[in-house]
């Protein structure tokens, strides 16, 4: 009985945050992803506040929402595997928290509202906020990195896993949709960032196939427009 | 009722300073130790307060600064530039946004006084978890209790009353959130407790007659001194809510 289990799949970016974390660490562990349109009566028992993924379970005991799990990991396994997420010192954990609250609150609804859009001018407004948002996060990363590759300096930290996991579907995105959101023009710091990320041993063990993340975010898109064109009918 | 509690709202400095003797030197000391933290606040939000209490629970000394948020100061445009709120805490010049995480700043920085997170990594993760609900639902909804009116305002009032439900079950019959000791959902939550009153009114329900034991617990944090410095009378809280809604036009 696996002492380490995670309730979801790395197709959910809040669930990838807690792989990252987990592949951070070398910490092995059960994932257990739940059918599409159904929860089991595990995730139900485990999160009856939000019944959302992911869910850690260690040693019977669940936690939930993925930045407290990230948390828990890191204050769990100090040590292991490339060493602590969080920062060292107070200020920076602050300023590493404070980012998080922002990707959370107003980043990724942003990014949500792009692929929700119905209008061609709802679609330009949505793209416009998401990169006045990632302009933000590009400043942050320049006084943060101090000219080393991570949001973390010379490793991995809590931003760049708490942002870093929304890269594959801001790809994806672009893709299907034929837009540049993370524009190497105007955020060359954040470009350069994400092939760092992306090149990372612990996060290629668990980033999922783009190919998948095109696949998936193709079938929602087609879900919701028949639900809106069956809604007109 | 904070000592310095004043309903002229001027951005005049209110500095709170712990003496410990009379000596001219000590009060220096204590002036200077007070600039080396700044708050800039406003009186009535509960985001400012989850600060205040934090340092009042870990006797740090700071200077309270009363933001206007219709002439917002240049300090609190330049200290919080992505979103301009307050509350900011500025310690040695460096600002820390966002209540939650100036409370969890705070608590890692003066780590001498009793600790407002749990150390056990689960009961901390429970913490978190329960500080973030409180963060992502009562406000909002509870400005939907009294900017909204007809089916909106009764689907607003159906969710809080479950709001209220799930923290009560999740007190149950503990002294505080954290067990024992006041701890960090305990400061996350109740500034909102000198809004039950408005929220019931306003709602149209008994905040009592639904969660009781959170009646009882906010009363038994208001015997917390930094507690009941902080928070304002209730009618205040209402006269304030009142006076936004004639702001807004709802009547």
């Amino acid at each position: 009985m696996a002492a380490v289990k995670l309730i979801g799949s790395p197709i959910s970016p809040f669930v990838l945050r807690t792989m990252i974390a987990l592949s951070l660490k070398k910490v092995e562990y059960e994932l257990l992803p739940e059918k599409l349109g159904e929860k089991s009566e595990l995730l139900l028992k485990s999160n009856p506040v939000y019944k959302k993924i992911p869910v850690l379970i260690h040693h019977d005991r669940p936690i939930c929402e993925s930045a407290v799990i990230v948390e828990y990991i890191d204050q769990v396994w100090p040590e292991s595997g490339y060493g602590a997420i969080l920062p060292a010192d107070a200020y920076h954990r602050a300023l590493h928290r404070f980012w998080t609250f922002y990707v959370d609150d107003k980043l990724f609804p942003s990014l949500v509202a792009i692929g929700k859009a119905e209008t061609e001018e709802a679609k330009a407004e949505a793209v416009e906020q998401f990169r006045a948002g990632l302009r933000l996060l590009e400043e942050a990363f320049v006084k943060l990195s101090e000219g080393k590759a991570f949001f973390g300096g010379d490793q991995v930290g809590f931003l760049d896993v708490m942002l870093g996991c929304f890269v594959v579907w801001i790809e994806a995105m672009e893709e299907v949709l034929s837009l540049e959101l993370l524009e190497e023009a105007t955020m060359p710091a954040l470009h350069g960032w994400v092939v760092s990320f992306r090149a990372h041993e612990a996060v290629k063990e668990v980033m999922p196939e783009s190919g998948k993340v095109v696949e998936f975010f193709k079938m929602i898109r087609a879900m919701r427009m028949k639900a809106a064109a069956d809604a007109a009918n | 009722m904070p000592q310095t509690a004043s309903l002229h709202l001027t951005n005049r400095l209110h500095i709170h300073i712990v003496l410990e003797s009379e000596s001219e030197r000590e009060r220096e000391r204590g002036a200077r130790m007070a600039e080396a933290v700044v708050l800039l606040d406003v009186w009535v939000s509960p985001f400012g307060q989850r600060c205040r209490i934090a340092l009042a629970e870990k006797g740090v000394a700071y200077e309270y600064k009363e933001e206007d948020l219709a002439n917002k100061s240049p300090l609190l445009l330049q200290a919080n530039p992505v979103h301009k709120k307050i509350p900011v805490l500025i310690h040695d010049g460096k600002p820390v946004c966002e209540s939650l995480v100036i409370v969890q700043y705070i608590d890692e920085v003066w780590s001498d006084g009793a600790p407002i997170l749990p150390a056990d990594p689960y009961a901390r993760a429970q913490a978190r978890f329960w500080g973030d609900f409180v963060d992502k639902k009562i406000y909002d909804c509870g400005i939907r209790l009294w900017k909204l009116k007809g089916e909106a305002h009764q689907e607003a009032k159906k969710e809080f009353i479950e709001i209220l439900k799930v923290l009560e079950a999740e007190l149950g019959d503990r002294k505080y959130f954290g067990g024992d000791a006041f701890g960090y959902v305990d400061i996350a939550l109740v500034p909102f407790f000198a809004w039950f009153y408005t929220y019931e009114t306003c709602g149209g329900f008994s905040v009592e007659a639904e969660a009781p034991k959170l009646v009882a617990w906010g009363k038994r944090c208001m015997e917390r001194e930094s507690v009941s410095q902080t928070l304002y009378d209730p009618l205040k809280v209402y006269e304030f809510v009142c006076s936004l809604k004639k702001k807004y036009g709802i009547e």
